[in-house]
């Protein structure tokens, strides 16, 4: 690109340290989109005086990397960014400084040194919480048995470019059906749901979509659902957290014994 | 009374709407107060989208000024879109506040500030929503008295059917005294109901009721007169003037939204008012005198705005700004402040002239580059001198030579069409005039990297100006001088292709027209358009020309007067305004001078500068021109180093001092 204009005068400082960030979306801040939460967070970073690395040229860019995007009206508590600083900060007094400094409602959960590989390549797929108020169990469950009975459910969903065909069913790891807990009157069955991150993304909506088109399941009031958690799908399906150290750990022990 | 939030019965209908967080409240610095700890409850409201009314600075003061009273709350409501207007009308869903979601229909006021009369058909369907009657008339003690503000209350006749007061000029002060007077009317158990409230705010003379007026015509259309029907209103109805802007350091805590909207900035308005005297703008007539911000004051509302709010920028607000007195020391102070922040500063830059080049210059320094826009408003030299907008052809080549040697590689152009005397040549020299800048860029960079956009829109003549008299074009003549206009542009494309074109068509400026300098009668028409289905007639893909024209076809007949009689009509010297009892402080004598001045391309000089030329408003309101310098020095140390990262994230703004003097 030589040639390119550049701005006069020294680049911004480099960065020197990168945290990663669990954070979540709770309560009515869940109509927040992807966007909506990354103006809150550079607002917040800025509030905070953090002191965030930007990128160089004539529009500087605070340096935050986000992994995925969380569907606006979707609540989460499993949400995972990285920001890189131009000076060394300890994990928790970002965490505190940064979470204060956020609207309630958009919380940070958890801020740890970032460690070897990319967060993407820790995660591959989500597990999901859908509440279906006045959906009776016992119905869920027979939607949901025939929707795993079959190999495969197209479902249609618009997008920015037309209308996309998506499999809603090849993506679903595991599903699980029971009424919910809090549910104060009248019935309220609660799907849980590990599900593969594949392109394009499979989203709560439209596996709900599948289970109207294989099942008819009805749906009397808006489903609210939630992501618990992401990470990394191992051989029994349990989820490996993301921003845990055993994954680093595992790999220098494995170095060591190799000497 | 306990008033229950709307929120769980609107949360269910939330899913199914476009951009749902507009409608969920809970911004930062925003306030929720106790419905039964105070005794007078105010809803604001911006007749737009959440998007465009969020920033709006007049409701942000407000809602901040009356929240700071004990005795009082203050809560916001916006437009809602018609998406989730169909559902709330399903489920029964009145119009709600954005703060705790209670219904508009159980507040004490509803204040609506009009910055465009675009945004009536708007407040009809809030009103509506909301479950209150549309007329006045018609409303009962329990319910909000309504209130319009804004620089379109300044001729409130066309929604004087739908509104129960209206308040022109300054807000911050005037908000205080109605919520003396409506709250002493609350505690002493309201005696004689909604009549006498309004009977006492009119008394104060700063408070218009139209009911209290009546309008006589004469055969042929014209108003006869307008008097007040009853003993002790006032005849006229005088505007409200701040006169310390220092005292009224708002908004302190600048709302921070999580939608997106028009403005992603913090704004701080470093003065009020404009003599430039162009005579096309309402807003330089309507709030002069011009009333400086302090260069201490300005610092130490751009820091309290950066650090309530974490916006990234700042607009340094007023209708000319590179004419505050202290401009240079206010641009110098805030780069050494901020630089290396990455904290942008922005000048709305109207001026033409190579000073404001330098300021913009030295107000990138924090960081970040705002774009450059002058407007020289018309074409011609000739047609400059009609408006009193006096820049020379000289004076654009020298600013834009100066912008792109300076590193600006795009500079923005603004002008009107459809301006009194106005020939199809006076709007094709606007392509000489963009080619020669382009040639200038060219030259100063040696590159051809460099382009300019031309905006244009149609002129709407505005009550309170000079040009109130004059006709208005017709849509059909201003599109054929833009397309006149467009085709001279691209006659070489050499040239055309570095020039961008951004137009509007004129049909959307005769509704606008209409609405501006209309009478009572037209309140007819937009209510016969709103029914038919206008709403958010400020947006092209919402607002039907065709539905307008139809409802003043259905209703006008029967007063034997048509649309064009409204607005391609010139107005006689003798001829009684709607407006004419509604006191901007301007004189009606002087405003007529200076239009037969400027159909005599006739230039009017800057009262701050030159001696007095006899406006009107210095003495009839007991004010005077309050600038600068001062000769005082921007504070330097409020900034907090970025440094140190401190663990202090207070979403608290630092308090402000006080009020000077």
């Amino acid at each position: 690109m030589s040639g390119k204009r550049q701005p006069e005068g020294e680049p911004p400082p480099p960065v020197v340290q990168r945290l990663r960030v669990r954070y979540a979306k709770r309560g009515r801040l869940r109509f927040t989109s992807h966007r909506d939460f990354a103006r809150a967070l550079e607002r917040a970073i800025r509030r905070a005086k953090v002191p965030i690395a930007y990128s160089a040229g004539f529009s500087p860019h605070p340096k935050v990397s986000y992994v995925g995007a969380c569907p606006t009206g979707v609540a989460s508590e499993a949400e995972y960014l990285e920001i890189g600083l131009a000076e060394s900060v300890e994990p928790q007094r970002l965490l505190a400084a940064l979470d204060a400094s956020l609207p309630v409602g958009l919380d940070l959960v958890e801020v740890v040194e970032a460690q070897e590989g990319s967060l993407a390549e820790r995660i591959n797929c989500s597990r999901w919480e859908i509440a279906l108020p006045r959906v009776p169990v016992a119905t869920l469950t027979a939607a949901v048995q025939r929707f795993m009975a079959v190999s495969e459910v197209p479902v249609e969903r618009l997008t920015k470019s037309g209308t996309r065909t998506v499999d809603a069913r090849g993506a679903v790891v595991r599903v699980d059906t029971r009424p919910n807990r809090d549910a104060v009157e009248g019935e309220c069955a609660t799907l849980e749901l590990v599900v593969r991150h594949v392109t394009p993304a499979v989203r709560p909506d439209d596996i709900l979509t599948g289970l109207q088109s294989v099942a008819d399941l009805e749906l009397p009031e808006a489903p609210r659902a939630t992501r618990l958690a992401q990470g990394l799908l191992d051989a029994t399906g349990q989820i490996a957290d993301p921003l845990s150290t055993i994954h680093a750990a595992a790999r220098q022990q494995t170095s060591r014994s190799g000497n | 009374m306990t008033v229950q939030s709307l929120f769980p019965q609107l949360e269910a209908l939330l899913p199914r709407v476009q951009k749902p967080i507009q409608y969920v409240g809970g911004e930062l610095n925003s306030t929720v107060k106790d419905w039964d700890a105070v005794d007078v409850h105010w809803a604001l409201m911006y007749p737009d989208a959440y998007e465009v009314g969020l920033p709006n600075q007049g409701i942000q003061i407000l809602y901040e000024v009356l929240n700071e009273r004990a005795d009082v709350l203050a809560e916001r409501t916006y437009a809602v879109w018609p998406d989730l207007e169909k559902l709330m009308r399903e489920a029964g869903i009145g119009q709600f506040t954005v703060d705790a979601h209670r219904p508009v229909a159980a507040f004490d006021l509803l204040g609506v500030s009009f910055s465009t009369e675009l945004g009536y058909t708007n407040l009809l369907s809030a009103l509506d929503l909301a479950g209150l009657p549309l007329e006045s008339r018609y409303r009962t003690d329990g319910q909000p008295i309504v209130l319009a503000g804004g620089h379109a209350a300044f001729n409130p006749e066309p929604i004087a059917d739908f509104i129960d007061a209206a308040v022109l000029g300054d807000g911050e002060e005037a908000v205080g005294e109605i919520s003396d007077v409506v709250g002493e009317w609350i505690r002493q158990g309201r005696p004689g109901g909604r009549d006498e409230v309004l009977l006492r705010l009119a008394r104060t003379e700063a408070v218009y009721v139209p009911r209290f007026y009546d309008v006589d015509y004469l055969p042929d259309g014209r108003i006869r007169r307008v008097v007040p029907n009853r003993a002790d209103v006032p005849f006229r109805v005088h505007k409200r003037t701040t006169m310390d802007l220092d005292a009224w350091p708002y908004p302190k805590q600048p709302l921070v939204p999580l939608a997106e909207t028009v403005h992603e900035r913090a704004s701080v308005e470093i003065f009020r008012g404009c003599t430039r005297g162009c005579r096309f703008c309402q807003a330089g007539m309507i709030t002069r005198p011009v009333r400086e911000r302090s260069i201490t004051g300005i610092g130490e509302m751009v820091e309290a705005s950066l650090s309530a709010t974490g916006f990234e920028e700042v607009g340094l607000l007023s209708l000319s700004s590179a004419d505050h007195s202290e401009i240079g020391d206010i641009a110098k102070g805030l780069a050494d402040q901020y630089e290396g922040t990455q904290t942008g500063l922005s000048l709305p830059s109207t001026r033409v002239d190579a000073f404001n080049v330098t300021l913009a210059q030295e107000l990138s320094r924090g960081g970040r580059r705002s774009g450059l826009t002058f407007a020289p408003e018309g074409g011609s030299e000739r047609l400059r001198r009609v408006i009193n907008k006096m820049v020379s052809h000289e004076d654009l080549i020298r600013t834009v030579t100066t912008a792109y040697s300076a590193g600006w590689r795009q500079v923005k152009l603004y002008f009107m069409c459809g301006l009194p005397t106005e020939t199809d040549d006076d709007v094709l020299e606007i392509a000489t005039m963009a080619k020669d800048v382009i040639r200038a860029g060219r030259a100063a960079t040696g590159t051809k990297d460099v382009r300019c956009t031309v905006s244009i829109g149609g002129f709407v003549p505005k009550p309170h100006t000079p040009f109130q008299w004059a006709a208005q074009a017709e849509a059909d003549t201003i599109d054929r001088r833009l397309h006149a206009l467009r085709d001279a542009i691209n006659s070489d494309r050499s040239l055309g292709k570095a020039i961008g074109f951004r137009y509007h068509d004129g049909k959307p400026g005769i509704i606008e027209g209409l609405l501006s300098r209309g009478d009572r009668r037209v309140g007819a028409v937009i209510r016969a358009a709103w029914e038919s289905g206008a709403r958010f007639d400020g947006w092209s893909e919402h607002f039907s020309y065709d539905r307008w024209v139809a409802a003043c076809e259905q209703v006008l007949p029967a007063y034997g007067v048509t649309l064009g009689w409204y607005t391609t009509r010139e107005r006689g010297e003798t001829e009684v305004l709607p407006w004419d009892h509604l006191d901007s402080g301007l004189d009606k004598d002087w405003l007529w001078t200076d239009w037969q001045d400027a159909l005599n391309n006739q230039e009017q000089d800057d009262c701050r500068w030159t001696p007095c030329f006899d406006c009107g408003v210095c003495p009839g309101m007991g004010t005077e021109i309050q600038i600068g310098p001062t000769g005082r020095l921007m504070a330097a140390t409020v900034a907090q180093p970025v440094e140190h990262f401190t663990s202090d994230s207070s979403q608290n703004a630092p308090q402000l001092p006080g009020p000077a003097g």
